[in-house]
């Protein structure tokens, strides 16, 4: 499912390199539920953003599904990202002048799906996620967990074949946390492949498989 | 993200940024506005010159005696250098001309007027009774009837001149002096005021013989022609000039001058004054793009995590191009038809102000300062639309 080798990504600060990762190699295969925990800094965030196609690798190749995705041109990988990849924030990214609706509708926009069915779509995920009386409410009116589940919803609206979170419950008190991550593995359980990189020792640990990094390499993979 | 679809979505940013909205629209409809009401302003003018010369007549024909190559020609001619008169009789064998409704021949000079122990100097024109029709004046009361002549010594007092030799309003029928000749007062000359450089109000008119007498020459100062339509007026100049020439011994020595020859040069002048009022309004217009730019380059950054998530859940750097390009398509749209309207609103506010100002805003100045708006809002949004476009997502995401 996910294939990375060899995979190095190294910014230039000024004169200086820094190694954010240094020569990965990770199989992830379909339907895992993977965590990625480590101290700031130790790469992790770069690995969910390579793996998400936000960035690119310096060297090395990432195969997704059996497709070098780093030799797709813009306009594919922008579609890759809208049709097989989710991503979930520690601060949500929900744009504050849409309703929970009209943001969840926004992958579906995007991939041109006519008004209708759009409308359909929303609507059977809002009862999914339990956010049907608030489909008209601005994340400003939301609570921290409500803003989650309309981010999950609408990462999750494309049906995905992976979930990227990004500290997910980071933002949220231990209650609302949980409840997130039970939906998380709500979706695991239907399929998807979750990868979640977090600082929360207790969330990283009910992870299938556990990655340690540190200094753009993994330490650690049980 | 299909056409449709970033209609709405670039609309509902528009409409969600209200104040900012208000204030792009207001600086792009000012600049349209202005474009509007000044275009009217200059095509206002250019129309109240052009109607002021069709109060001298229409399709006229001026016979100048003498003729230079320059173009102030005429003014030469007026002192002199005349090698050959133009004549009364000259002026007669208009009469079977093809082309030539009528003809006034036309002696202009300065003379006193006295009647009842009161005296002025008076400009003093000669002339017949078709000067009077093809000059469109009116006469108030009576009539003047004099042609080619010999005629009987009438004349037609401007109003002014009237009131002031007889200020009990009993003028008609008086008997006048001018010079050293009498004359009896066959008209008055309704009030009209003045209408390029010439006041009837202070002008006598005399029969043409009595004129040439008067000061005591042959030569006539010039020939007032009326052409039958405005497209004879080039033949009739024509066959004029073949015919004088004729009766002058071969010799070209007059000048001939059409009306819409005049016509035309204030066209091209007025024409050119109101494209350049009209470009100066359109810099206004530019500086409202820039304005544009500098608002949506704010934009960018302010929605910089937006643009950021966009990019994560799947929008083509085109995607967010064209939302960016439509927001401002929008803004400029919805300025362009409010400044439009403005400029109507204004115009016709220039046109209860001064009644006399034609001051329709010309469709081409509608037109083009529509365009000017939308091309300058697309411009400007080029650049902030393509830095949007070129964020890199993992940078805008990680902003706060």
């Amino acid at each position: 499912m996910i294939a990375l080798t060899a995979i190095s990504r190294i910014f230039t600060m000024g004169d200086q390199e820094v190694r954010a990762l240094n020569n990965i190699n990770l199989t992830i295969a379909p339907g895992a539920y993977v965590s990625v925990m480590g101290p700031s800094g130790s790469g992790k965030s770069t690995l969910l953003n390579l793996i998400g196609l936000l960035d690119q690798p310096t060297s090395g190749t990432y195969l997704l599904e059996n497709i070098d995705v780093t030799s797709l041109s813009e306009t594919d990988q922008a579609r890759v990202r809208r049709e097989r990849i989710g991503f979930i924030f520690q601060s949500f990214h929900l744009i504050p002048r849409l309703t929970a609706a009209e943001n969840i509708e926004l992958p579906l926009i995007l991939d041109g799906i006519p008004s209708a069915e759009r409308k359909k779509r929303v609507q059977a995920i809002l009862q999914q996620t339990n956010l049907l009386e608030r489909a008209d409410h601005r994340p400003s009116e939301l609570s921290g967990g409500q803003r989650q589940r309309v981010a999950i919803a609408r990462a999750t609206i494309l049906n995905p074949a992976v979930l990227l979170a990004d500290e997910p419950t980071g933002n949220l008190d231990h209650k609302t946390g949980a409840e997130v991550i039970a939906l998380l593995e709500n979706l695991h359980h239907q399929g998807t492949t979750i990868i979640t990189v977090t600082h929360d020792r207790e969330i990283g640990a009910r992870a299938h498989r556990k990655i340690q990094m540190r200094d753009g390499e993994v330490v650690s993979d049980d | 993200m299909t056409r449709q679809d970033a209609f709405i979505l670039s609309f509902r940013t528009v409409v969600s940024y209200r104040l900012r909205a208000i204030l792009i629209l207001l600086a792009m409809a000012l600049g349209v506005a202005a474009v509007v009401v000044l275009t009217a302003l200059g095509e206002g003018a250019r129309r109240f010159v052009m109607n002021q010369f069709a109060a001298l007549g229409t399709n006229l024909i001026i016979i100048i005696p003498g003729r230079s190559e320059t173009a102030g020609g005429f003014i030469g001619a007026l002192v002199g250098e005349t090698p050959r008169d133009l004549t009364l009789d000259d002026a007669a064998s208009l009469t079977a001309l093809p082309g030539v409704r009528r003809f006034a021949p036309l002696n202009v000079g300065l003379s006193e007027i006295s009647a009842g122990g009161l005296l002025r100097e008076v400009t003093l024109a000669g002339s017949t009774a078709s000067l009077i029709a093809i000059r469109r004046m009116r006469l108030a009361q009576g009539s003047f009837t004099a042609d080619n002549g010999p005629n009987p010594a009438e004349a037609v007092l401007g109003a002014k001149i009237a009131h002031e030799l007889f200020p009990q309003g009993n003028a008609l029928g008086q008997r006048i002096r001018l010079g050293d000749r009498r004359f009896r007062v066959a008209g008055i000359f309704a009030m009209q005021g003045e209408s390029m450089g010439i006041n009837t109000d202070e002008l006598v008119l005399i029969p043409i013989d009595h004129a040439q007498a008067l000061f005591n020459t042959q030569s006539l100062f010039r020939i007032m022609v009326e052409a039958e339509s405005r497209s004879a007026i080039e033949p009739t100049k024509k066959v004029i000039r073949a015919a004088l020439k004729l009766r002058h011994d071969g010799e070209e020595d007059v000048t001939i001058i059409g009306q819409d020859a005049i016509l035309a040069t204030f066209d091209k002048i007025l024409r050119a004054l109101t494209l350049a009022v009209s470009g100066i309004a359109a810099i206004s217009l530019a500086v409202a793009g820039i304005l544009v730019m500098n608002v949506m380059l704010v934009a960018v950054s302010q929605r910089t995590t937006e643009i950021g998530l966009l990019k994560a859940i799947g929008a083509t750097h085109t995607d967010i191009r064209n939302l960016f390009l439509l927001e401002t398509l929008w803004l400029a749209v919805a300025g362009a038809v409010v400044g439009i309207i403005l400029g109507y609103l204004g115009s016709l506010g220039l046109r209860l102000a001064y009644p006399q100002l034609p001051a329709y805003p010309p469709i081409w100045a509608s037109l083009a300062a529509i365009a000017t708006a939308l091309v300058t809002g697309i411009a400007a949004s080029i650049l902030p639309a393509s830095k949007a476009a070129r964020l890199n997502p993992v940078l805008a995401l990680s902003r706060r």
